[in-house]
């Protein structure tokens, strides 16, 4: 079918493609949609705004048939639907394409495009292949069918995962951050076929936290906030301010009582610091900024946008490709950390707690107790091929009394202790090292409110000390009230860093979006 | 030196030909990301069982026994016993999400355990037969024979090389042959090769990963099991020996990976292996203990694992699932 013939007449704006009525999902104690409804127009693009954990993908899976609804029902094209599994949604006309691509690598594009489809006769490679180029001009992809899937670049495999869902037939896409991967030129194609297929008559879902591609690209827009279906407008008749007001709320007063440490120094200063992750992709562009002894430096910005390789860098984890992080102990003589081993970097005062998705993957071994798991700062101390066991000890039951800690007994697993509790294992034993420089990443990430305020006292007390504390958090409203400043990253670079005793959130939210927090406020 | 290649080649193709089976039923099983160390255990159970049956069949029939029949019993009770053993491994794996090693390992015990059980029954209940049982000669050497007319194996070189070897030999080929073509060339095959490529990427694409494991874990250890009876037909004369198939199941593992999961290669990989083994019987040194013979299949795995992992070719390279059980709600 040529786009050209099609008659807008047939689209009729306010037919619903999809409707989903009092959606609500549990994961165990967390709410990740609260009575969410919402529905989507035929031949309407749709971006589905929200920061991190507000439960847009959860929602979005739902209709892929990944996770079923604990409550509601979901109607598609005005019938009530159940949708059990990937096929049943498939069957209902919805794909979505993930953001972590399914595709087996071994395999060519047409094959990965036939998985699982229920045609008959025997597998005719070339028929795919041509079946698949068809789709392709159709939309203005560019692909090739016989290409093997490991020697596709990220664009390439997101390309083919549309055109997967294309041949399913497929009349209702679902983009899981599609642009988060991609450089601005593929950003600009992507958006073209989108277009496309909009005119094509199919409904498009964009789940983004980048306002300016919602504003470029979108008819309408939906924002969750925790879970909960805040609003939908249409895209012409709002404008990034209001959008980022709706997507972070507004403040709640969280009283952390914020002290002033009067003589900070620079303790650690990084200048234009570069670095890729393994597949090639700029994670950090041109950083720089200075931490002092003596405050808390803050960074915000949108899970990916390099916070995790900034202090990976710094650590001394990731391979730095240029850039320099001078390093300047009380009363020694300052040092570049480039090109140290973690080791070193350690043991000169420069201490890392990050707390992943997962809490345990990096740091804790979850099998170990408490002592055991001092231990790994300290394996390589003790006489010749004994370790020393006495102070790990020592340090374990500090740290379990200073934090009150919950455990049984210092040898209990911590993988079965309470996730607060796994926390403090981990930050105490970063702070039991006396550091000059303390990262954290995450580190009130799942926790309780009052837990929380434990590792916040834990932060300013250290900042107290004359540390420089580097506190990454998710929520703008602790950064605003725990930090001294913020840095604000966006896209791998520094956006720019505030004060955070004058800052507001919403200046921080545009800042997270786009460089300075111009471009978009200037649409 | 008396060394005639071309009865050594028809030794080794004989002596491959339960290696054969074991190794295509278990590159069946791995690629959908099973990995069964259990192929021990089952040819165990396949040559107890398949014996079991045969054995009985032969009391019961007397002298108007068949050789046909023989064989059909023989290998269905061998590919029965196989399925039953390998759906215990794909419940424990696939439904409950077991350790796949550890079941593995588990199963081999047990299919070891349950054959010589069965074995032994029939070897010290069967009344005066002297402590060992065998079937009568018919079946004996009808099981050796190979199914093509006399003129053709009497054809120099090409006869004895092609055309002398018993049925198993040539089904256990039909069977590498098909498998081949399967996975190559279908739409099923291709679907069993995503489920143990990417079980969530085949589930995502509406593939039934379970299905799948389930039937190519089963069908796959009926196969290897077969590779067990093959064994204690043709190789040991239909005796039930303890420690006979002793390693066998191992070595169908470490062909696995040396045919780098194709079955096409699993039918010149059995000859070699099976050729490998019987070294030290044909080709004495003196001085070279035959310990060191029976290595040389291993080390001959060890250089291919390490030519294959230098070449890095993607193609080359396990299952990427191979090993670990699936759950679609995993975050």
């Amino acid at each position: 079918m040529d786009q050209k013939t099609i008659d807008p007449k047939h689209i009729h704006a306010k037919e619903q493609a999809v409707d989903m009525r009092g959606i609500t999902k549990r994961f165990g104690p967390v709410v990740a949609n609260d009575n969410i409804d919402l529905y989507v127009n035929k031949g309407e693009i749709m971006a589905l705004l929200g920061e991190n954990g507000s439960g847009k993908t959860t929602l979005m899976n739902m209709l892929a048939g990944i996770y079923m609804p604990d409550e509601g029902e979901i109607l598609v094209d005005g019938r009530h639907v159940t949708i059990n599994s990937p096929k049943d949604a498939l069957a209902c006309g919805i794909g979505m394409i993930h953001q972590h691509f399914k595709l087996v690598d071994v395999f060519t594009a047409a094959e990965n495009v036939v998985l699982g489809l229920e045609e008959g006769g025997r597998l005719d490679r070339a028929e795919i292949a041509a079946k698949v180029s068809a789709i392709a001009d159709k939309y203005g992809f560019k692909i090739d069918p016989n290409k093997k899937v490991y020697d596709m670049s990220v664009s390439e495999k997101q390309t083919l995962e549309i055109i997967k869902v294309l041949y399913r037939g497929a009349d209702f896409l679902i983009l899981d951050e599609p642009t988060a991967v991609l450089t601005p030129q593929e950003i600009s194609h992507l958006f073209d076929v989108l277009r496309a297929m909009k005119a094509d008559g199919k409904s498009i879902v964009i789940i983004t936290h980048k306002l300016n591609e919602v504003m470029e690209i979108s008819d309408v827009v939906a924002v969750l906030r925790k879970g909960r279906h805040i609003k939908t407008v249409r895209t012409k008749e709002t404008d990034p301010n209001a959008l980022t007001e709706m997507m972070v709320g507004h403040a709640i007063s969280l009283d952390i009582e914020r002290q002033s440490y009067d003589k900070p120094v620079p303790r650690l200063t990084v200048a234009g610091l570069c670095c890729r992750d393994n597949e090639g992709v700029s994670k950090l562009d041109n950083v720089g900024f200075v931490a002092y002894g003596g405050e808390i430096l803050g960074v915000a910005g949108i899970a990916g946008s390099g916070q995790k390789e900034l202090l990976e860098s710094i650590a001394g984890l990731r391979h730095v490709t240029s850039g320099s992080i001078i390093y300047t102990p009380d009363g020694r003589v300052p040092m570049d950390l480039v090109g140290k081993t973690p080791m070193e970097i350690r043991d000169s005062g420069v201490a890392l707690a990050f707390v992943p998705e997962d809490r345990l993957g990096m740091g804790l071994v979850g099998g170990m107790g408490m002592t055991g798991n001092m231990m790994l700062r300290s394996w390589n101390r003790g006489k010749g091929i004994f370790v020393d066991r006495k102070s790990p000890e020592k340090m374990a039951k500090e740290v379990y009394k200073n934090l009150e800690v919950a455990t049984p007994d210092l040898d209990f697993p911590v993988s079965k202790l309470s996730g607060g509790n796994v926390q403090k294992v981990l930050v105490g034993r970063e702070i039991a090292s006396s550091p000059s420089v303390l990262m954290s990443a995450y580190a009130v990430r799942g926790l309780d409110i009052n837990t929380s305020y434990v590792i916040y006292d834990l932060m300013q007390e250290q900042k107290m000390k004359g540390v420089a504390v580097i506190f990454v958090g998710e929520d703008l409203d602790v950064l605003l009230e725990l930090c001294d400043r913020i840095l604000v990253h966006c896209a791998g670079k520094v956006s720019g860093i505030v004060d955070a005793r004058t800052a507001s959130k919403e200046e921080i939210g545009l800042m997270m979006t786009s460089i300075g927090g111009e471009e978009a406020a200037g649409e | 030196m008396n060394f005639n290649l071309i009865r050594f080649i028809q030794a080794a193709v004989s002596n491959g030909a339960p290696l054969l089976f074991g190794t295509s039923g278990e590159i069946l099983t791995e690629k959908s990301g099973n990995l069964n160390l259990g192929v021990e255990g089952l040819m165990f159970m396949g040559g107890a069982f398949g014996l079991a049956g045969v054995y009985y069949y032969d009391k019961a029939a007397g002298d108007s026994v068949s050789v046909v029949t023989a064989t059909i019993i023989a290998l269905l009770c061998a590919f029965a016993a196989g399925c039953l053993g390998s759906l215990i491994y794909s419940f424990l794996t696939i439904s409950l999400r077991a350790n796949q090693n550890v079941t593995g390992l588990a199963l081999t015990i047990f299919g070891t355990g349950v054959g010589q059980f069965v074995g032994e029954y029939m070897r010290t209940t069967s009344a005066g037969s002297g402590g060992f049982i065998s079937v009568s000669n018919t079946l004996k050497e009808g099981f050796i024979a190979s199914p093509f007319p006399k003129a053709m194996q009497g054809i120099p070189v090409i006869g004895p090389l092609l055309f002398s070897h018993n049925f198993f030999v040539y089904l256990g080929i039909a069977i590498a042959l098909f498998l081949s073509w399967f996975m190559g060339k279908t739409r099923k095959g291709l679907y069993l090769r995503a489920v143990g490529e990417s079980p969530a990427t085949a589930d995502a694409a509406g593939i039934s990963v379970e299905k799948y494991k389930y039937l190519a874990t089963v069908i796959g250890g009926g196969i290897s099991a077969i590779g067990g009876v093959v064994y204690t037909m043709t190789i040991a004369g239909t005796v039930w020996m303890r420690d006979g198939l002793s390693g066998e199941g191992w070595i169908a593992v470490a062909l696995v990976i040396f045919c780098l999961w194709r079955p096409i290669n699993a039918i010149w990989g059995s000859v070699l292996f099976g050729g490998l083994m019987l070294l030290y019987l044909w080709l004495p040194v003196p001085f070279i203990p035959s310990q060191i013979y029976k290595v040389v299949q291993y080390m001959v795995t060890t250089v291919v694992l390490i030519i294959v992992s230098m070449r890095q070719k993607r193609e080359n390279q396990p299952p990427a699932s191979l090993g670990s059980a699936y759950f679609r709600e995993e975050r």
